[in-house]
């Protein structure tokens, strides 16, 4: 049976009802000891027997045609074949659902996948694919955004007379903003193992989203969907480079069929950082138009990034701008530049990640020129109802995460530009908002009760380093009155119910509401048996409680009830300006000599409705907020100016945070329930961790030594000539 | 090219490819996957073993160099039901997310532990002479090496911290 909602409606809050007390609290992670003895398996370290090694090959010129020239390595050792059929330009886009640009013998980016060679071992395979002879016929091709001849304009609103604003405004900001692109970096590469039964495809790949996976797959290979399973119960991190199906995907399939043996394909780092996605750069233009006390009459925030010809995808700059603050008079453009650089798409917090970078600094520069406190400057400008839309929001905690984090962190003693210093270090403190759309996707699970007290939740759904396995086994106890570890999380098969996938920070909320429905469908068959009200039945430790009875469960079961739930989105994502909200607070030091800027110590204060696990929860917004060190100080590709390939193209040169770069991080939680969100009031994290953080950081640069850095990253050499 | 090494305690020989890294050569000769590869060019530290006591990239050893040698890796420390105290600390403390850095991490803070205790002076420490003090800025420097993108680095600090004592901290080796 299925339990089935579509979320048109409040409803009502049986989590806090239940009782159990699995729910919130800060449970490891049920998967943690195979993480940490080495056990855990990830794509690359599935093996079949007669499995041959494939190996990805990339295009060396920026654009035109190609061949291969198969007579140049058949002769070495191990060889087995090399193929280009069906080779995909780059990965798809986030639930794209269908095959990306498929180009035949064409090259629109240097380092394009063009062809996967397949030898006896991955020695021979790397050694055939460096070997390989491709004769090219090179072409003439934009590579620099700024100067690109096809670009794409769209004004995405305008609504009253911003210019009209701006000129009437008491104080106005007009300030241009620029970011490097990004790399997501996850530490597993992209790997896939394809066997073949017939035309049976099975894959062991390492994906955020199987469901569209599949059919990205499928549609890439000219076959049926239904043909085709993919396994992914752990997944080396994706940050957005694994929503779509990749190119080692494609190649191991297409070297399997035509090899008949099993083939495995694991991306090079340097394949990552050039045959995926990245974040695109951006040129952002915020201008801000504010009364005599700071209250904004108009925004802009215009943008200017890039991408490849033919692709769907533009980075959501304005995403958090839209509902964030109020004015009347709002004006938004966006070009995108078509360039042969490789595909630009999803990187952990599209949009937010960089938009709210300029939004934050702006406001930022604002509290500055009208002489208040940044935190006054955002409460005060905190709209009733949504400036563009009209609608209302649901719960938004953005004020109290403003003012407790500013309490806790201790924002009083924050002092001017360069009027603190310590030894050679000027010392300063920055505030950002921040703000994540929250979404509820369509997502199935089955839930099995034994009598015996265990539970199983199965699903397709992914845990790439979210938690995944914790929250839904949290939910699917609290529901079912068990202790948490006695429930078994199956996840990353498409053979088992379609989850929403791992993306958007919709995950936790839709996955979870549909284990929570279907756990409440055994609820109810519980409370049948009991014969009382699914609303008086209590289930606790294994008993159940409801009218005059208490029965052991194994009482009330001839045999296991299992039960599939069904969450679809509703009226209320169509009615509810639906966020999470928060502020980062950050202390830096910035070297009165070189420019070097520490990041000493921060603080976020997140509202994200329902909080399923704290422990995993807080490590989400640490990884925020280290990403958003890593925008805001070091992180940057840089293209080759003449042939538009990704220089930096390892971990060596793109720089991530490492341990040394983080300070001491502090997260709390402002206590939130979310009614018009899902059915457990909860609302997404993963990303919100993220959104303003960076924002944090150069503010605080700023402040500790009036440098104001608007153009991305803060490396000391745009930062100790200002000083 | 066939070679012999201890991995684990146990004599394992294998015919490798001279090509072949010593990471790989556990992985794909000896099915102990549990040694991660991330980058294959020594950045990012997700598959660091034990050679002889000492933390090492294996991506940029050759396994034929390591003839006869004693290579400890991740299943070697621990496995689920007995695991080791850095093992069970990075579980309390979150010291993970994605997972899959943390094999490199876990027995690198093994052999950081005892680097320290033996005294080595890091870029972070004020006196190369002194006995180092196992300060968190020491930890973060000499842990650098190991990146986590998930970025659990707060939990990973705190559980080495928390483990260090019962993983001989301060315990010196014997003389080389």
């Amino acid at each position: 049976m299925t339990e089935h909602l579509k979320m048109d409606e409040v409803q009502p809050r049986l989590l806090d009802e239940t009782g159990q007390g699995a729910i919130t609290r800060p449970m490891d992670r049920p998967e943690g000891p195979l993480k940490v003895s080495g056990r855990a398996t990830y794509a690359a370290e599935y093996k079949a027997a007669n499995m041959a090694f494939g190996v990805m090959v990339r295009a060396g010129i920026t654009k035109g045609g190609y061949s291969i020239d198969e007579s140049s390595v058949k002769d070495m050792d191990g060889f087995l074949g090399v193929w280009t059929d069906h080779m995909i330009r780059n990965s798809a886009q986030g639930m794209m659902d269908t095959n990306p640009v498929q180009l035949g013998q064409r090259v629109q980016y240097l380092g394009q996948p063009i062809a996967v060679v397949a030898a006896e071992t991955f020695e021979q395979a790397r050694h055939i694919a460096n070997r390989l002879k491709v004769d090219y016929s090179p072409e003439d091709g934009d590579v620099d955004p700024e100067t690109a001849s096809q670009v794409d304009q769209s004004v995405a609103l305008d609504q009253g007379d911003l210019e009209q604003a701006m000129k009437d405004a008491e104080f106005t900001v007009d300030s241009t903003y620029t970011t490097k692109p990004h790399n997501s970096a996850p530490m597993e590469p992209h790997a896939s193992l394809a066997e073949w039964d017939g035309e049976k495809l099975t894959l062991h790949g390492s994906y955020q989203m199987l469901k569209y996976n599949k059919n990205e797959l499928a549609d890439s290979l000219d076959m049926d969907a239904d043909d085709i399973r993919i396994l992914a119960p752990y997944v080396g991190g994706g940050f957005g480079s694994k929503l779509g199906i990749a190119a080692e995907a494609v190649g191991a399939a297409v070297a399997a069929k035509a090899l008949k043996r099993p083939v495995r394909v694991v991306m090079s780092r340097q394949n990552v950082f050039e045959m995926v996605v990245r974040r695109t750069e951006t040129r952002q233009r915020v201008r801000l138009a504010a009364d005599k006390d700071g209250r904004l009459t108009g925004l802009g925030h215009d943008n200017r990034q890039s991408n490849l010809p033919d692709e769907g995808f533009s980075e959501p700059v304005t995403l958090a701008t839209h509902f964030l603050y109020g004015g009347e008079n709002r004006r938004y453009e966006q070009e995108v530049a078509r360039v042969h650089r490789m595909a630009a798409g999803s990187v952990r917090a599209p949009g937010e990640a960089v938009g709210m970078l300029a939004l934050e600094n702006a406001m930022d520069e604002l509290a500055e020129t009208v002489g208040i406190d940044p935190i006054d400057l955002r409460v005060r400008n905190i709209p009733e109802i949504h400036p563009e839309s009209g609608k209302q929001y649901s719960s938004r905690s953005l004020a109290q995460c403003l003012k407790e984090g500013a309490a806790s962190f201790g924002w009083d003693q924050r002092k001017g530009p360069k009027e603190r210093r310590e030894g050679e270090w000027y010392v300063g403190m920055g505030v950002a908002a921040a703000a994540r759309t929250n979404i509820l996707m369509e997502s199935k699970a089955r839930v099995t009760l034994n009598p015996d007290g265990t539970a199983l939740v199965e699903t397709d759904m992914t845990d790439i380093g979210t938690g995944t396995y914790a929250i839904l086994g949290q939910i699917a106890a609290e529901m079912l009155g068990l202790d948490p570890s006695k429930v078994t999380v199956d996840l990353g098969d498409t053979d088992l119910p379609a989850g929403s996938g791992s993306g958007g920070s919709w995950g936790a909320a839709s996955a979870g509401s549909s284990v929570f429905l279907g756990a409440k469908a055994i609820r109810a068959k519980l409370a049948e048996r009991l014969g009382c009200e699914p609303s008086a039945l209590r289930l606790q430790d294994g008993m159940a409680t409801g009218g005059n009875n208490r029965r052991p469960l194994a009482e009330l079961m001839e045999g296991p009830i299992a039960e599939e739930g069904h969450i679809e989105p509703g009226d209320m994502s169509d009615e509810m300006q639906q966020a999470g909200y928060g502020a980062h607070f950050a202390e830096v030091a910035v070297n009165s000599v070189t420019g070097e800027v520490r990041v000493r110590r921060t603080l976020s204060a997140m509202a994200a409705g329902r909080i399923l696990n704290e422990k995993t929860a807080a490590s989400q917004v640490h990884g925020g907020m280290i990403w958003g060190i890593g925008t805001a100080l070091h992180e940057a590709i840089e293209h080759d100016p003449r042939t538009g390939h990704v220089v930096n193209n390892d971990l060596a040169e793109y720089h991530v945070p490492v341990h040394l770069d983080v300070p001491q991080l502090d997260v709390m939680f402002i206590e939130e329930r979310d009614d018009h969100a899902n059915p457990m009031q909860v609302k997404g994290i993963g990303e919100l961790g993220l959104a303003g953080a960076g924002a944090a950081v150069t503010n605080a640069i700023y402040n500790a030594c009036g440098v104001r850095v608007r153009d991305y990253p803060a490396t000391p050499d745009r930062i100790f000539p200002h000083l | 090219m066939k070679i012999t090494l201890s991995v684990n305690g146990e004599e394992r020989s294998l015919d490798v490819d001279p090509r072949t890294t010593l990471l790989d050569a556990l992985r794909d000769h000896l099915d102990m996957t549990g040694s991660k590869k991330g980058c294959d060019h020594g950045q990012c530290g997700a598959c660091t073993m034990l050679v002889n006591g000492r933390r090492i990239n294996s991506c940029l050893a050759l396994a034929v160099m390591h003839e006869g040698d004693e290579v400890t890796t991740i299943e070697g420390l621990g496995e689920p039901g007995a695991l080791s105290p850095l093992q069970k600390a990075f579980v309390r403390h979150d010291g993970y997310q994605c997972g899959y850095c943390t094999p490199g991490q876990i027995v690198s803070a093994k052999a950081m532990i005892a680097e320290f205790s033996n005294g080595w002076p890091s870029y972070v420490s004020d006196d190369l002479e002194a006995a180092p003090d196992f300060s968190e800025a020491e930890i973060k420097e000499r842990m650098s090496g190991n990146l986590c993108r998930c970025s659990a680095y707060p939990g990973i600090c705190a559980a080495i911290k928390d483990a260090a004592p019962e993983e001989g901290l301060n315990e010196r080796e014997a003389a080389e």
